[in-house]
């Protein structure tokens, strides 16, 4: 299991837009570099990428959830 | 001797005690957000108070040095590492010629400063080397410090490493964290219910807060006092016929969410500000991250400056301590 962590605090969002699916679903092959989510402070989107490959297992926090600085935000499997 | 950055962080600055004197022409005063914690982070590496670090901003920087020197990370817990081994904030510590600075995630606050011995020697624009982005102003090439960037640093006295700022005379952010205000010229604008409820309500950082203004969200709508909107001034009830905006002072557009000015503000504008946070808090919403919940707290000008005297004698302490 590993783990994916947010760098900086601020708004997690699972989606690019309102309209956008989720970037990751459970189940869902993760690459290297794979954007999973979307952190937002001062008024800059910060891409969350995977560091490791594996298997998507889900998400840690809410879609706009506030985050700490190396909170969880996903799992992954394998 | 230089330092060189391998990753910047999310935003890294230079920045100095800031060029006070230029408002007048639309240049803010600038500098760091977190005067106090600089300057303790350049006592404790010997140099001048007043000498240009670096201001981090939620996520630390990759820093590679290119000679000895005594570093000191102060403000904000971002947990320093040398070489991967984790080292004290708030304290001196020694990196040699060619090890890595690095960090740990951010675990309380929002700013970290980093003072070197010998302090960043960029050549400074109108007195000051602190970075103003919008006006291409100080740091390198007037922005933020980019991968790849050697950054001069001065030459430094010998000085031991160990010192330390002592817990007691580092400032806690409380929950809720509170800033105190002094209301102003136009505070006679909101209703008797808007001007207790901005006190009462339960606000918290909304996540755009950076250098120009700290934004607050959470509380009730401001109702304002009903007039006819003089010659010059903008429809909505929150418009003024345009005036200065001071370091500290509270907007409110439309009445909806509250804009602090900070180091890097605009200097005036079509906005009524219902006061300023007092100066002695203004190093605090530095340290303000995203979502932290906030009160107002009225204050008048006696115990404005009473705080203000509070906070010189803190400082006087530092230098006390480690003079």
């Amino acid at each position: 299991m590993a783990e994916i962590k947010s760098p900086v605090p601020g708004t997690f969002y699972t989606q690019a837009t309102p309209d956008a699916p989720v970037y990751k679903t459970k189940g869902d092959a993760v690459a290297v570099g794979d954007v999973i989510g979307l952190v937002e402070v001062m008024k800059t989107f910060i891409e969350i990428k995977s560091d490791v490959a594996g298997t998507f297992a889900g998400y840690s926090v809410e879609n706009e959830a506030a985050v700490m600085a190396g909170q969880t935000l996903a799992q992954l499997d394998g | 001797m230089t330092l060189k950055i391998l990753s910047p962080g999310l935003s890294t600055s230079i920045q100095d005690l800031g060029r006070p004197g230029f408002f007048h022409l639309g240049i803010p005063i600038g500098g760091a957000m977190d005067r106090f914690a600089l300057r303790c982070a350049n006592m404790l590496v010997g140099n001048p108070e007043g000498a240009a670090g670096l201001e981090v901003v939620f996520m630390g920087p990759e820093i590679e040095f290119g000679r000895d020197a005594l570093v000191a990370v102060t403000g904000a817990e971002l947990p320093p590492k040398v070489d991967g081994e984790p080292q004290p904030t708030w304290t001196a510590f020694p990196v040699k010629k060619g090890q890595k600075l690095g960090f740990d995630f951010l675990k309380s606050g929002a700013r970290a400063y980093i003072a070197v011995s010998g302090g960043i020697d960029t050549p400074p624009a109108l007195g000051s080397r602190s970075t103003y982005p919008i006006g291409a102003l100080g740091g390198i090439d007037g922005r933020a410090v980019q991968a790849g960037d050697m950054v001069p640093i001065g030459e430094a006295d010998a000085i031991e490493p160990g010192f330390s700022v002592p817990e007691s005379l580092r400032r806690g952010i409380g929950t809720p964290a509170e800033l105190r205000v002094l209301p102003g010229l136009y505070w006679h604008r909101l209703t008797k219910e808007a001007q207790a409820g901005f006190f009462a309500d339960d606000w918290s950082v909304a996540p755009e807060a950076d250098r120009m203004g700290y934004r607050f969200k959470g509380g009730k709508p401001l109702e304002f006092v009903d007039r006819t909107q003089p010659f010059g001034a903008g429809a909505d009830p929150s418009n003024i016929v345009d005036g200065c905006y001071s370091y500290g002072s509270i907007q409110v557009p439309g009445g909806l969410e509250p804009i602090v000015l900070h180091r890097d503000a605009v200097s005036g504008g079509g906005y009524f500000t219902l006061g300023a946070i007092i100066s002695a808090d203004m190093d605090l919403i530095g340290q303000l991250q995203p979502h932290t919940p906030v009160k107002f707290r009225q204050v008048d000008m006696d115990q404005a400056l009473e705080a203000r005297h509070a906070r010189k004698n803190m400082l006087r302490d530092v230098r006390a301590h480690l003079g």
